[in-house]
């Protein structure tokens, strides 16, 4: 029963670090100096009976531990308070922005890992050939050049061919039939969620074709040749299984970057997601949208975090702590 | 002087002596081309900021030609959305950037790796507490952290510095620790133990020489992750508005209507020098831990974390 102690352990870091990242999103805007940040209540333009519901809700005018545990106690009914901006609870705007972001991230991860790992098994394949120095050289300079820029180089290279801003068209009616809004919506997904495929990827050829050179050399490898097996099976079916588990724990690793990297694409492209809305949120001194937008993200690149514990167990029951 | 880790493989074993550092270092740049180029690029960017007042053509922050003017023999990248020359911009621009990525890294280098030694060498309660703290550092996203501590803490150069300190030495400290720990185990270590060495002067005589090598690769490659975090945090605004830096530069032009201008040499450039210093920073870094020891078996995992080492195929494989 090793293997569920694992798992049991992976659980509890993962709840730990929710709890430390709840407390520190606390302490943050609350605790540390900087009047505009401590006071929830100021929302600009409210009604006098708005100011002090707020007050009463979030107990400001309390002693801070008692502040903390209203805080917690809020949180778990969803309550983020209400947005500096528009007056609208923050966990609403928040999970409508979300719905727009996961799309467009799954989409450029899932490509950039699909990308990375079939240039990585190529390279490792063909080492030291001509394409493996290409994709190896492009893997690097991905990774090399900053988010922020690949994006402006899409927008400059497909400016006119691609739609460069926004989620859809906003000249198209909503009578129009639901296939067309998709196709819409996905013409618009294109470019960031390329870019963010550019910025990842070159981190999971790398890691892909290291992981391969070693795995090659394995003696069953070895075998599976003397046997005869042609090497395409050889490769695909017996070495890739095995090279991909450090790739699973790279995704993990990764999805903190994978997250940053969303922010940048979001504002680049203004993509209504999470991240342009944090974006927005700074230039409107908008402190509540800004930390509920922190503990969301926060907490699920934890969460995903512990779903790729879980995964490397199941992809190998060696894992016991 | 003779190379002090001549084969890799003993070095595998633990039976290689331990390389002294400036030696070390040399012994590395005559071994692999992409330490040296790595050095070049580092070498030739450190000495343009130096220089960059003595030889810039134009002022970076006076009107020396038109509004978005293309490149041209006067102004070789052109002009910004002040009629600023371009070149004269990234120069000086170069000099903030580096300046922030050395400083960035101070700190999260000297963070890093006192946890790093403080976690291997005392373990117990110590070592679990400050994993604890690197590992949840570890996960959680560094970029949006910076954005809201910085967006706190208001924009300035000074700040974007701290911010990245403070979030970018997790890596180092966990390689390190792990270090270490093996350090610790050796005979020369409990020897000095036996006749009676404190603490302190074990860890600075003995453990940290053992480990600068280390913490030199270490340092390459955080400079790297800082200049991206930097640009990534100016192009959000974070940055103080009145200094130049590489990420300002990218910020103003996408701020500043620069694709629509079509002027895109005010963007090109200056994501190749990023992308160039990086790269050196990164064939450097990675130069010196391929020739480190191999027990680092954290390696094979992230680029930007726990940094990548092919674990086979050294030399000319390497990449």
């Amino acid at each position: 029963m090793r293997g569920a102690d694992y798992v049991i352990k992976r659980g509890f870091f993962a709840l730990v670090t929710i709890f430390v990242a709840i407390t520190i999103n606390f302490f943050l805007f609350r605790v540390l100096p900087g009047n505009a940040v401590t006071d929830l209540s100021r929302v600009p333009h409210a009604s006098p009976a708005l100011r002090h519901a707020l007050l009463t809700e979030f107990g400001l005018d309390k002693p801070k531990w008692e502040q903390y545990l209203i805080y917690l106690n809020n949180l778990a009914h969803g309550n983020m308070g209400i947005s500096f901006a528009n007056q609208q609870p923050v966990s609403h705007l928040l999970l409508a922005d979300l719905k727009n972001t996961i799309p467009m991230v799954t989409l450029g991860t899932v490509t950039a890992i699909v990308l990375g790992v079939f240039t990585g098994v190529l390279s490792a394949w063909r080492r030291g050939s001509a394409p493996d120095h290409a994709s190896t050289n492009l893997a690097i300079s991905a990774y090399a050049f900053p988010t922020q820029w690949l994006g402006l180089m899409l927008l400059i290279l497909f400016a006119g061919t691609l739609p460069a801003g926004g989620m859809s068209d906003p000249f198209l009616f909503t009578a129009e039939p639901f296939w067309q809004h998709l196709a819409d919506v996905g013409k618009h997904m294109i470019l960031p969620a390329v870019t963010l495929m550019l910025t990842t990827y070159g981190s999971f050829t790398l890691v892909t074709r290291s992981s391969m050179l070693e795995t090659l050399g394995e003696d069953y490898v070895l075998t599976a040749r003397a046997k005869g097996l042609p090497a395409r099976r050889i490769v695909w079916r017996h070495a890739v299984r095995n090279a991909l588990l450090p790739v699973v724990t790279l995704i993990a690793l990764e999805l903190g970057f994978i997250v940053g990297g969303a922010v940048l694409v979001e504002v680049i492209f203004s993509w209504p997601g999470i991240g342009l809305a944090m974006y927005s949120a700074i230039g409107q001194r908008d402190y509540p949208m800004l930390q509920g937008g922190f503990l969301i993200l926060t907490v699920s690149v934890i969460l995903l975090n512990f779903l790729a514990d879980l995964l490397y167990f199941r992809l190998d029951p060696r894992i016991t702590a | 002087m003779t190379l002090p880790i001549q084969d890799p493989s003993l070095a595998a074993e633990g039976l290689g002596v331990p390389p002294r550092r400036a030696g070390f270092l040399r012994g590395v740049l005559r071994e692999r081309k992409a330490a040296v180029i790595g050095l070049a690029i580092i070498a030739f960017f450190v000495l343009l900021a130096l220089i960059a007042p003595l030889i810039s053509p134009y002022s970076a922050t006076a009107q020396t030609c038109k509004v978005y003017a293309p490149p041209s023999a006067s102004h070789w990248l052109g002009c910004d959305d002040g009629g600023i020359d371009m070149l004269s911009e990234l120069m000086q621009g170069g000099r903030t950037s580096l300046v922030v990525g050395f400083a960035a890294t101070v700190v999260a280098i000297v963070i890093g790796g006192g946890v790093g030694i403080v976690s291997g060498y005392f373990s117990g309660w110590a070592d679990t507490a400050l994993m604890r703290v690197t590992d949840y550092l570890l996960v959680i996203p560094d970029l949006v952290f910076a954005l809201v501590i910085a967006d706190i803490w208001g924009p300035s150069l000074f700040h974007v510095i701290i911010v990245i300190g403070i979030l970018e030495w997790t890596s180092t400290a966990r390689i390190i620790r792990a270090q270490v720990m093996s350090l610790k185990q050796r005979v020369y270590i409990k020897r000095a133990q036996a006749i009676g060495s404190g603490h302190p002067r074990i860890i600075v005589r003995h453990i940290l020489p053992q480990v600068g090598p280390l913490l030199m690769a270490n340092t390459v490659l955080t400079v790297a992750i800082a200049i991206y975090l930097e640009t990534a945090l100016a192009f959000l605004g974070l940055e103080d508005p009145t200094v130049i830096t590489w990420g300002t530069i990218l910020e103003h032009a996408f701020e500043r209507t620069a694709i629509s201008s079509g002027a895109w040499w005010a963007i090109v450039p200056d994501g190749f020098v990023i992308a160039i210093v990086i790269v050196g920073c990164f064939l450097l870094g990675q130069a010196i831990e391929d020739a480190l020891n191999p027990r680092l078996k954290v390696a094979h995992l992230s680029v930007r974390r726990w940094r990548i080492r092919p674990l086979a195929g050294r030399g000319r494989d390497a990449i």
